[in-house]
């Protein structure tokens, strides 16, 4: 049961200004988590902070029975990417080989077998030789996933991967997801649609500036809890670890 | 062949032979880096702000290549330093301060040399003159392709990883905002060492007109930074024979020659020329095709 991501008083600030504060949470692996809350609650400072992009200002974050610089993987909003960079899926892939192959370490076997295997389980095996513009929303958000995989890291934090996708892209990246959950990963997921928590997520983390609450679906997201994450204003004293 | 080979009679077109390949192959394999990074703009202020360093260094130590190449490496760093500096400490953003720093120091430059009655033209400094390549700029010019070209290409992988995403490279344990240094420094490098040849304001062609025009070719970076240098080394070469036998200066020649290589490939390419995108309809139906046969 060690196997977790603990998050002990956790405080990042910009510029000296609390985004999020005091967070403690458990997160086992094996589980998919909707990190919910709305604009503004920092949900994405959170990602960034246990992805070691931004400076923490107290408290920590480790990773239970895990360790080294291949634990985590970041896939950042599909806004934020330029998509006409000189690159294919196979390419975009292949980058999250890096630590593993090193600044001038040769591409081995096994590189190649981490890259086959999560574009296949990523769906994506027909596109691999495409430029990454010639992809569609949900395809590009699953070459971001892939790229991820195949980093075969312990902790994937997605950014907000559902927005803009269609029914049938969002199935398919669920899928995806729900293969991670099942490799005993965990994910971490931003997410903006209320009504399709239940379907995507097995656990939630509410976000309101302050943690309101984190846990499983069944027993946290309730109406009671969401109007207090979403009906209140960002930092209004209501704090339930 | 003899019109090719006639110029290189004479030593001073021997030498700027040796320079266009030079600068033309490190420029080329640089700028599509700086490309991708959408870096062209900062890249023209930085050779603007070149210009006071340029001048004080002549000044002071005269037109030693050295003198100008650490006169005009600090005054470049200088200007995005202070961009960066200006852009955290208020409200203006990091163009908006660069843009104003490069151009007044644009404008000390200007004034440092019309003031200072030194023996250089303006002319010099802003258009180059690559028939006058002395040993000392020749060995420059070498040791910066060498660091450039070394540099770039061992950092390849980080360097390429940070381009494309560096919010992820930095979660992959790459040094982000070392990296992008050092391309900020291998930029103002290389400008000053192609400055003999096209001068400030010309530099930026070099630098970006072969990247661009590979950009329009292939979807692969590797073959946009190897192109990118080779399309350098031709236009480099083709303008200097232009300019031995139409008698026009050199910068302007390599520029124009490289900007018909931009103009075609934006025309004409395959892929992504304006060309075949017109007339190519059934290529663009036939994978709307396929995407609605597989639907997503």
């Amino acid at each position: 049961m060690s196997h977790r991501l603990v998050i002990e008083d956790l405080t990042v600030s910009y510029n000296r200004i609390p985004a999020i504060h005091h967070i403690n949470a458990e997160l086992p692996c094996g589980s998919c988590v909707g990190l919910l809350g709305p604009n503004g609650a920092g949900k994405t400072t959170l990602l960034k902070a246990i992805a070691g992009l931004l400076p923490i200002e107290t408290g920590r974050i480790t990773l239970g029975a895990h360790s080294g610089a291949h634990a985590i993987a970041y896939v950042p909003q599909r806004e934020r990417v330029d998509w006409d960079f000189p690159i294919t899926v196979r390419g975009l892939v292949e980058m999250g080989r890096f630590q593993s192959v090193g600044m001038w370490g040769a591409f081995r076997s096994k590189d190649g077998d981490a890259v086959d295997e999560a574009l296949h389980l990523c769906d994506l095996e027909p596109l691999a030789a495409r430029q990454i513009s010639a992809l569609s929303g949900g395809q590009q958000q699953r070459a971001f996933l892939a790229r991820a995989w195949a980093q075969k890291a312990d902790v994937y934090l997605l950014d907000e991967p559902f927005t803009g996708l269609d029914r049938n892209s969002t199935a398919a990246f669920a899928k995806a997801l729900d293969l991670l959950r099942r490799a005993d990963k965990l994910v971490i997921a931003s997410h903006h649609d209320l009504k399709s928590v239940e379907a995507l997520f097995d656990t939630v983390l509410l976000l309101n500036g302050e943690l309101v609450a984190s846990g499983p679906v069944a027993e946290i997201f309730t109406p009671a809890k969401i109007e207090r994450t979403y009906g209140t204003g960002v930092f209004s004293g209501h704090h339930h670890a | 062949m003899n019109w090719l080979l006639e110029p290189f009679r004479y030593e001073f077109m021997q030498r700027a032979l040796v320079a266009c390949v030079l600068i033309g192959f490190t420029n080329g394999f640089l700028g599509s880096f700086v490309v991708l990074r959408r870096l062209a703009l900062m890249a023209d202020a930085l050779s603007h702000s070149l210009l006071p360093g340029l001048a004080i260094a002549a000044i002071f130590v005269g037109l030693s290549p050295f003198g100008l190449l650490l006169g005009g490496l600090l005054a470049a760093i200088f200007v995005a330093l202070g961009g960066h500096l200006i852009a955290a400490s208020s409200r203006i953003k990091e163009e908006t301060a660069i843009a104003a720093l490069y151009i007044i120091a644009f404008a000390v430059g200007i004034a440092i040399i019309k003031y200072s009655g030194v023996r250089v033209s303006l002319d010099h400094f802003l258009f180059g003159n690559i028939l006058g390549v002395g040993d000392a700029d020749l060995w420059t010019t070498y040791a910066i392709s060498c660091i450039a070209l070394l540099s770039l290409v061992v950092l390849q992988r980080p360097l390429l990883l940070t381009l494309f995403e560096s919010a992820v490279a930095k979660t992959q344990g790459i040094r982000v905002d070392a990296l992008l240094g050092l391309l900020i420094v291998l930029i103002v490098l290389t400008m000053v060492s192609s400055l003999q040849a096209v001068g400030v304001l010309l530099s930026l062609g070099l630098l970006i007109l072969p990247a661009a025009t590979m950009y329009l070719l292939t979807d692969s970076y590797a073959v946009m930074s190897w192109g990118g240098a080779i399309i350098g080394t031709i236009g480099a070469v083709t303008g200097l024979l232009i300019s031995f036998y139409a008698n026009i200066p050199s910068g302007p020649a390599i520029v124009l020659v490289l900007g018909i290589f931009l103009i075609v490939a934006y025309l004409f390419s395959p892929k992504y020329g304006i060309v075949a995108k017109r007339f190519h309809r059934r290529h663009l139906h036939d994978e709307s095709l396929e995407r609605w046969k597989k639907t997503d």
